[in-house]
């Protein structure tokens, strides 16, 4: 199915990105090559049918995250010494556990159980009305925590650069 | 043939080991709060595989909080960073460890 054929694609660009973040010299590389691993799976969960996810990642990822970590690149200097030595003194521990990591999250996951019925009918469970009525009805206090977090976030951001003066 | 959910699992296992081996092996600190964001993308990817292999609306909110998490993180990450900068002079996580005293 052209479907499958499509997150297949856009599974291997994840991985490939992910990749040059990993090997990329310069910080800025390595930030565009996370913008780009981070609308590939934005096109995965397009493909899923999860469109509200896929304009999440796109909004609050790529919109917002990366361009604050892009303009905090451009405020640091770039003849830094940790531009000219890529890897740490860990480089071989690092690979070990990374690879026995993954490796035990397989075993454990395991193969699929039996999955639902996709729905080809109506608006389907993933509409922005069914997200709106979850977030109102059921998660209507996760939502508020939420944002409790988010100004927690606020007010430490501000006391870092008040320190910083 | 391989089942459309074990694919993105198996996918977001993948990049999750390689965010974590970016964490543990890269030197420059932004690139390593890089690693952290694909370790944080993978557990998104499988959140939504498995709302969209059940077809039930949790995994795929639980996402909208990973993202207010993410955005926390990273606002603090930034401002943090760029305070450690001007107080050590350098990116280099093994700077520290010249300290003496």
């Amino acid at each position: 199915m052209i479907v499958d054929a499509f997150i297949v694609l856009f599974g291997v660009l994840a991985l490939v990105f992910a990749g040059i973040v990993l090997v990329a010299r310069q910080p800025m590389r390595a930030a565009l090559a996370l913008v780009a691993h981070m609308t590939s799976l934005a096109a995965i969960f397009a493909c899923l049918d999860v469109h509200v996810i896929a304009l999440f990642q796109v909004l609050i990822y790529v919109g917002a995250v990366m361009v604050f970590m892009v303009y905090t690149i451009m405020l640091l200097d770039d003849r830094d010494l940790a531009y000219r030595k890529r890897f740490s003194a860990t480089l071989v521990p690092g690979v070990a556990v990374a690879v026995v990591t993954g490796l035990a999250l397989l075993r454990v996951l395991g193969p699929a159980g039996p999955g639902a019925p996709t729905t080809t009918t109506g608006l389907g469970p993933f509409s922005f009305s069914a997200f709106s009525a979850a977030f109102m009805t059921r998660y209507w206090l996760h939502f508020e925590l939420a944002t409790v977090l988010l100004l927690a976030g606020i007010v430490a951001a501000w006391a870092v650069i008040r320190e910083e003066r | 043939m391989i089942h459309r959910y074990e694919f993105l699992l198996a996918l977001a296992v993948a990049l999750f080991a390689m965010g974590l081996l970016g964490v543990m092996v890269r030197r420059n600190l932004l690139v390593v709060v890089m690693s952290l964001e694909l370790m944080l993308n993978a557990v998104v990817l499988s959140f939504v595989a498995a709302a969209a292999h059940t077809q039930t609306l949790d995994g795929a909110a639980m996402t909208f909080f990973i993202y207010v998490a993410a955005t926390c993180e990273i606002a603090l990450a930034m401002a943090l960073l760029v305070l450690l900068v001007r107080r050590r002079g350098t990116l280099d996580l093994a700077a520290g460890h010249e300290l003496k005293g």
